[in-house]
């Protein structure tokens, strides 16, 4: 297990190098001289001089990237241009309202689409099943976008019951945290909900027709019981690698999410960067985001050694 | 004596599309406390359905219609649902076929067999465990303080089929199903579980209702024996009375199919040798800097002859490497080192591309005839594929597959019918005619009749020894079987563990066995003490 664990963590380096690589090169490639580029358009030579020595551009490539390479490894981002801020610094700060949407989105799915999964599977042909998987399609079919001002149409503007916009912070009170919460993380799930409910569905009805389900019914099983301890544990792997997926996914959703409901998440903080061409954040971001999903992949391969004991490495 | 179940008229019926009206037509028999009832029968004649109706366990889609399954009195077809589980792991219990699936993969063995305590008893968490580990004991596992954590994996096929049968009896039911509980094991694992099965149903007086296809098990372990054909019971009574006097033709049949542990006097073929294979070796896994060393040897050292219209069996149990064996030789797969001289021509170190022109000459039938047809192709696309990729013109091809269709018994019509429209004995007589088709020197035969029928498995062995004669093929003959064994080879190679431990013509093999493994394997195989076959039925 040790073993598995230091060989899967050294096969992230290349991964995260070739993603060092291009987030480095995307800035050097950029039609133009970086320099300029980062310097704006309203800078004077002098400055842009400035700039350029204090990249390094005078340097050769390989050269710059070392440089480059260990400023990051360091945590030393940069400056931001347009906040005029320590990019790190903005980071930590835009990294809890986007930590707390995705992790509410996530148990909010988790929490409906293996249920409603499993019980499609169960009762296999049914309205239910039917119902459900109506549903699924919908989910896929709506985008986050529109599912999200339906949603502050219906609850917030005519019902008045949530909150339109806006964010508070974990520290202010959980309360109002989660009330401010409450519609982004479900307009984000619907689409993840329909989705992992679907997989679960097949997944569960692969293992409904296994022969220890049969067993488990022979020793006189009750049926809850059958589908919690011998389907569900079983049928454990296929769905927790597309909740892995889910996550990754999820990154990209929160932008949209985040631009609908103004939550001052790395979400928004994409945004603002990208339009205003703040290419220290930008990199900083990607960079960021890119070591979150080698994470994710990293835990969900790990979580398979622990579901399921006939995998070891 | 007393009855722990009796079926009384119990008929079920399957859903409208099917060929038959009901899978099991107004059936009746009873098994007596103690005493242990043998139903045999071909695969479709309704022996599992009729197990999985006293459990209650049928599938959706079969309904029971008419009839009684009283257990202890209680009609199970009548009983709740609620009332069905408290009877199932206390009153009746039930074993399977196949140890790996029928357990949970992910659950430890110890969890497994104390849920049923958990389901069915008040015991606390620690009694479970002890009772769980008591009964472990019981059946024989060894070490059963520490193999109850493990998981199913880590154990034999013997040993799950023993954590199965701890389950099923933890709780003493008056009535064990066992439904082909020992079909999947190797035949030295078999003879174990018969005994074990055997000494439960004595020690603890359970009656056991025991599926079967094989009449070997049966001579072995029957007290009374029921024989079903097509849903219905062909004929039923005591184990010597229906060995030694079958009435019904069908019984006398399939008794006849199966093959006589005792082979047939066979003249030594000398031909030229048709395969040379010296030294071979086969090694799986590797070494490396942060992989434990996981070496397999599957295959060491093995020299073997075969001539031109000689049939070579090797015989050996699951991983004694036999199938590995002929899958070099048919190279499937790559062997680690060792030469394969096929008639002058060096194949075991022949790259991929060169490779090619020479795969028509060896060719494989498998176990499974229906895996190993393409369903979406007709049998005639299946046929002609690979003597087309010799360079056959279509109309040639066709023309072939037609006299093709014809020497293994079938209507040439068969050509534009697709696999699942045949039975399993026809589509192994299509794979055979499909090796065929391109005129191979060597057929390799991977446990061919294994999956069949004996009545339709004897009738495959006959065709495979007809086309052996016609073609002057050399044949190699792989199976765990020892009754098809001693039919159908001339010579016998067994292995074990990767080695060759014995050669030699097979009625020597069969009447002096020199090495200690041989002789355990023929005195495992079952029933060795009643003759089949003999002839003297039909």
């Amino acid at each position: 297990m040790l073993s598995y664990l230091i060989k899967r963590i050294l096969a992230t380096i290349p991964v995260m190098l070739f993603v060092a690589v291009f987030i480095f090169l995307l800035l050097r490639l950029t039609p133009g001289d970086p320099a300029a580029m980062l310097a704006g358009d309203f800078a004077n030579d002098a400055q842009i001089a400035e700039i350029r020595a204090k990249l390094g551009l005078d340097e050769p490539l390989w050269k710059q990237f070392g440089l480059w390479i260990s400023d990051m490894l360091r945590f030393e981002l940069g400056e931001s241009f347009y906040y005029k801020k320590e990019v790190s610094e903005l980071i930590l700060s835009r990294i809890e309202p986007t930590l707390s949407l995705s992790l509410l989105t996530i148990i909010f799915t988790v929490l409906i689409a293996v249920p409603l999964g499993t019980i499609a599977a169960y009762k296999q042909g049914s309205w239910m099943d039917r119902g459900i998987m109506g549903f699924s399609v919908l989910g896929f079919s709506l985008p986050v976008f529109v599912i999200g001002y339906g949603l502050i149409y219906v609850f917030s503007v005519q019902l008045g019951w949530l909150p339109v916009q806006g964010y508070a912070r974990i520290a202010d009170g959980v309360g109002e945290w989660l009330y401010r919460l409450i519609l982004p993380a479900i307009a984000l799930s619907v689409i993840f909900v329909a989705f992992i409910a679907r997989m679960t569905r097949t997944s569960v009805l692969e293992v409904l027709g296994e022969d220890y389900i049969r067993t488990a019914r022979a020793k006189g099983q009750t049926e809850s019981r059958v589908l919690m301890r011998h389907a569900l544990r079983n049928a454990a792997v296929p769905i927790v690698t597309v909740i892995g997926l889910a996550i990754a996914i999820l990154i990209g959703g929160v932008v949209v999410t985040e631009s609908v409901f103004t939550i001052p998440g790395l979400g928004l903080l994409t945004v603002e960067a990208v339009l205003n061409r703040d290419f220290p954040t930008i990199q900083a971001v990607i960079l960021f985001f890119s070591v979150v999903y080698v994470l994710i992949n990293l835990a969900v391969d790990v979580s398979y050694t622990l579901l399921d004991p006939r995998i070891r490495y | 004596m007393s009855n722990v179940l009796d079926v009384t008229g119990l008929t079920v019926r399957l859903p409208g599309s099917s060929d038959r009206k009901n899978a099991v037509e107004n059936i009746t028999f009873s098994v007596g406390a103690g005493e242990l009832v043998c139903v045999v029968g071909e695969s479709g004649s309704g022996k599992s359905v009729t197990a999985q109706a006293v459990m209650g366990l049928l599938p959706k889609e079969l309904k029971p219609s008419e009839g009684e399954t009283k257990l202890l009195g209680e009609d199970t077809l009548a009983a709740t649902p609620n009332r069905l589980r408290d009877l199932r792991g206390t009153k009746m219990a039930m074993i399977f076929q196949e140890p790996m699936t029928a357990l949970n993969p992910v659950a430890r063995v110890g969890e497994q067999i104390e849920e049923v305590l958990e389901i069915h008893t008040d015991l606390s968490k620690s009694q479970r465990r002890a009772r769980a580990i008591e009964i472990m004991d019981h059946v024989h596992l060894p070490d059963p303080e520490r193999m109850v954590d493990s998981f199913p994996h880590q154990l034999s096929g013997g040993q799950r089929q023993r954590i199965m049968i701890a389950m099923a009896l933890v709780l003493d039911p008056a009535l064990l199903i066992a439904d082909e509980p020992t079909t999947a094991l190797d035949v030295t694992t078999q003879a174990q579980i018969l005994k074990l099965v055997k000494e439960m149903q004595e020690r603890r007086g359970t009656g056991v209702l025991f599926i079967t296809h094989d009449f070997g098990v049966v001579a072995e372990i029957a007290d009374r024996i029921v024989v079903m054909q097509h849903g219905s019971i062909v004929e039923q009574g005591p184990r010597d009375q229906i060995l030694q006097n079958p009435t019904q033709p069908y019984t006398q049949m399939l008794m006849a199919s199966v093959p006589s542990m005792k082979p047939p006097q066979r003249t030594p073929v000398d031909g030229d040798p048709a395969i040379t294979v010296r030294g071979l070796n086969k090694v799986y896994g590797r070494t490396g800097l942060l992989s434990r060393d996981r070496i397999v040897h599957a295959a060491k050292d093995i020299d073997l002859d075969v001539a031109r219209g000689e049939t070579l069996g090797i015989v050996g149990e699951s991983g004694s490497g036999k199938s590995t064996v002929a899958r070099c030789i048919a190279r499937l797969i790559d062997p680690t080192s060792g030469t394969i001289n096929l008639q002058g021509t060096e194949i075991a170190t022949m790259r991929e591309s060169r490779l090619r022109a020479i795969r028509s000459r060896v060719q494989i039938v498998f176990q499974d005839p229906y895996r190993s047809l393409n369903p979406r192709r007709t049998i005639g696309l299946s046929l002609i594929e690979a003597p087309m990729n010799f360079g056959v013109s279509r109309e040639d091809a066709l023309r072939e597959a037609r006299d093709l269709m014809a020497l293994v018994g079938l209507q040439s019509d068969a050509l534009e019918r697709y696999p699942h429209q045949f039975s399993g004995g026809q589509r192994q007589r299509i794979c055979i005619a499909r090796a065929l088709a391109v005129k191979p020197d060597i057929l390799i035969a991977d446990e061919a009749v294994s999956a069949l029928d004996v009545s339709v498995q004897a009738q495959v062995l006959e065709l495979l020894d007809d086309i052996r004669d016609k073609y002057r093929l050399a044949m190699l003959f792989i199976t765990h079987d020892l009754r098809v064994a001693a039919q159908i080879c001339d010579r016998l190679i067994v292995m074990q563990n990767g080695i060759v431990v014995e050669q030699g013509p097979t009625s020597d093999v069969f009447a002096n066995p020199t090495q200690e493994y041989t002789q355990l394997l023929l005195s495992a195989a079952p029933g060795t003490d009643v003759e089949f076959g003999s002839g003297k039925a039909v």
